[in-house]
């Protein structure tokens, strides 16, 4: 096994809340007392969860807990979460801009972190310039960048205008050159945060050939972005962040579904549909009451390849409707595309208020391979002319799961058998 | 496996992150590794002031001479301020040149963490290394100025017989690192204290200006001692004014040179100095946080 290259242990990290003013003195000062006399800081000992969407009542928040990692050299670990989960103080903290308020990273080698692209460019000075400013601050010594000069402009593609002032480049153009030079550095351990965002799809595909390369050179790599697409293809382990936590710390491709939702636990057990307030959209005529799979008459959501997939789908009436049609998407659990659909009208005529509608749906045995796929259920009015209600993995519907006993390596590949017809002609 | 762990730890860590600093470690070796960085910074400050100009450079000049003449004019003329005997224009070039050199780069190295927080923000670096760039890329501004003033000095050298250089001019050197390095204390002690609060930048923007006044740049230190003994205190307690009289004593031979005094100048900046980079080195942490 390969040698730890780096270690976060207990990093904690407390923001305040609010804005600093007169009022926040007071708590500077009480800090400052508690801790001239020797005592621990009183503010550490509360706080709440990073939690944005919750109305907190401390004014202190926990955008980080008790992290614990390791990283080993040649890792390329991807860091995901939804906005706010903590990566980015994370990165902060691991790239040194700013200190954890409590833990310790330690760290072996040189580590150079990729926030932003062109970080320093001065508007007045040259490309040729700026290459040498933005390397010195990534931390290139002046040699080094002489020596990668040229590779670094021809990289950016922008050679004509090198001696111009950088304040003339387009947007695109001084991404371009930010991430040429960035693209150079060699540490043993390499940051980035989501900087492919920008600039067009043929300078994407070059920065992650880019980054694939420095992995495959055995150095490190810390990769942050909310492309779940680039995160499995270029990313081994994975970490998810979830409030400040640790979610999930594992392989990848683990950690993206669960990040899809896919391993959502099963709320709906202990909680009808009809009582969750959290759908997509709650507010129509008509609304989802039960949505259940059934496997020979047994309530499950974990199907054998060779068994036919029944679903029994409970809709009510809270007011008078134009009909009712149903949509169902099966997805992928890493992407979340859309693998198949069908929408099908249950009921022409009007549903009225307080009427109850049920149908079961079911899929033939042998169609979808072993794997996992998201479902995604709607429904309308017949006319097609807006959604009453739709049910996904975002409120904890639980992924189909489809495995095989006995596993013949035919089923793996894939994800669906289609209808197919041979003809022998002799 | 457990052994592995073990060796893990022990083998030694490049770098540990931690949120307490002990406050000897200043991390020279860091800014000696970045001193290309340092460098870049300090062509950076100087070229980028010129772009788009025709003058270039030249601009450096225009500054203290249209100071030195509006001077002459103010306080020389209309106020009838004495310059011991030297000429108004001289002597006000002489404490504008070196005063401009530290409220420079006081000023400027008092806003590092606010003005480039966009930047420290995204990358880690030393942070000292930009405090240090103000002071060097004001160094090689004040030797362009300091040419000026030696050209304006060689003439009235050459046709009037009132200067006295003398041999404390070896000295020169030795002063301008003195201003340089309080004003470098000043600066990173007020920009380690107003990245929360803000405060005292209201204070610093005046409190240059006022400090100019009590600093013999307009009036010389023998006036004082003249008509108002008693104050002189006041005026040697501030450490700038041993070192602009010492200044005016090397080149023009008026003014008051006192080792005593030069010895107060020396010792405020150490300490000074020392207080600084201690508070800096504590706040650049974290300050991202407040900022």
């Amino acid at each position: 096994m390969s040698k730890v290259v780096l270690k976060a242990i207990n990093i904690s990290k407390q923001y305040r809340l609010g804005q600093v003013g007169t009022g926040t003195i007071a708590h500077d000062l009480n800090r400052w007392w508690h801790l001239a006399r020797g005592k621990e800081d009183p503010y550490l000992q509360i706080g709440d969860t990073n939690d944005r969407s919750a109305k907190g009542s401390s004014d202190y928040v926990w955008s980080l807990k008790d992290i614990n990692f390791e990283v080993r050299q040649g890792d390329v670990l991807g860091i995901i979460g939804k906005n706010g989960a903590g990566k980015s103080t994370l990165l902060k903290i691991l790239s040194q801009v700013t200190t954890a308020t409590t833990g310790k990273v330690k760290i072996r080698g040189r580590i150079a972190a990729l926030l932003e692209v062109g970080t320093g460019f001065h508007p007045e000075l040259t490309g040729r310039e700026n290459v040498f400013l933005n390397g010195a601050i990534l931390g290139m010594t002046k040699t080094e960048i002489t020596s990668k000069f040229d590779e670094i402009v021809n990289f950016s593609g922008v050679e004509k205008y090198i001696d111009t002032p950088v304040k003339r480049y387009s947007s695109g153009m001084m991404v371009r050159l930010g991430f040429a030079v960035a693209a150079h550095l060699e540490p043993e351990i390499l940051i980035v945060d989501e900087v492919l965002a920008v600039g067009d799809a043929e300078f994407q595909k070059k920065c992650m050939g880019k980054i694939k390369n420095v992995a495959g050179e055995g150095r490190t790599v810390l990769f942050v972005s909310h492309n779940m697409q680039a995160m499995s293809s270029i990313c081994k382990t994975g970490i998810l962040l979830k409030n400040g936590l640790i979610d999930e710390m594992s392989d990848i491709n683990t950690c993206i579904k669960k990040y899809n939702g896919l391993f959502g636990e099963s709320v709906l057990t202990t909680m009808s549909i009809k009582d969750r307030l959290n759908r997509t959209q709650s507010s129509g005529n008509i609304l989802f009451s039960n949505i259940q799979a059934f496997s020979n008459g047994k309530k499950t959501w974990d199907f054998r390849y060779d068994e036919e997939i029944n679903f029994q789908i409970d809709c009510e009436a809270r007011e008078q409707s134009d009909g009712l049609l149903f949509y169902m998407a099966l997805q992928e659990p890493l992407t979340t595309d859309v693998l198949t659909n069908f929408k099908v009208v249950i009921k022409e005529g009007a549903v009225v208020k307080g009427q109850k509608v049920s149908f079961t749906i079911t899929l033939p045995a042998k169609t979808l391979r072993i794997g996992q796929f998201l479902l995604y259920f709607a429904i309308g009015d017949a006319k097609q002319t807006r959604w009453y209600d739709v049910v996904d993995n975002n409120i904890n519907l639980p992924a189909l799961n489809i495995t095989a006993i006995d596993m013949d390596p035919h089923y793996n590949s894939g994800m669906f058998s289609i209808p197919y017809k041979i003809n022998v002609n002799n | 496996m457990i052994n592995k762990e073990i060796e893990d730890d022990n083998e030694a860590w490049d770098l540990v992150l931690e949120p307490k600093t002990s406050w000897y470690s200043l991390g020279l070796d860091q800014i000696l590794r970045f001193k290309d960085l340092l460098f870049l910074f300090v062509r950076r400050d100087f070229v980028s002031v010129y772009k788009q100009t025709i003058l270039g450079p030249i601009w450096f000049f225009v500054q203290p001479v249209i100071t030195a003449i509006t001077y002459a004019v103010i306080f020389g003329i209309l106020a009838d301020i004495p310059t011991d005997g030297v000429n108004p224009i001289l002597f006000y070039m002489c404490g504008i040149t070196l005063w401009n050199y530290f409220s420079d780069t006081l000023s400027k190295t008092a806003d590092t963490f606010t003005a480039n927080a966009s930047v420290f923000g995204k990358v880690y670096f030393p942070r000292m290394i930009v405090p240090l760039s103000v002071v060097l890329s004001n160094l090689v501004k004040l030797g362009i100025q300091l040419l000026l003033f030696i050209a304006v000095w060689g003439y009235f050298l050459a046709t009037d017989n009132t200067l006295h250089p003398n041999i404390t001019i070896l000295l020169v050197p030795f002063l301008i690192l003195l201003m340089g390095f309080l004003g470098l204390g000043f600066g990173i002690i007020i920009t380690s204290m107003t990245t929360k609060y803000r405060d005292l930048k209201f204070l610093i923007t005046f409190g240059v200006q006022l400090l100019m006044y009590a600093s013999p740049i307009v009036f010389p230190l023998s006036l004082v001692s003249e008509k108002y003994p008693q104050y002189k205190i006041f005026l040697l307690a501030n450490p700038i004014t041993s070192i602009i009289e010492a200044f005016k004593y090397a080149f023009l031979g008026v003014g008051e040179f006192n080792w005593l005094y030069l010895g107060y100048s020396l010792s405020f900046t150490v300490v000074l100095l020392f207080i600084g980079l201690i508070v800096f080195n504590k706040v650049e942490k974290s300050f991202m946080d407040t900022v």
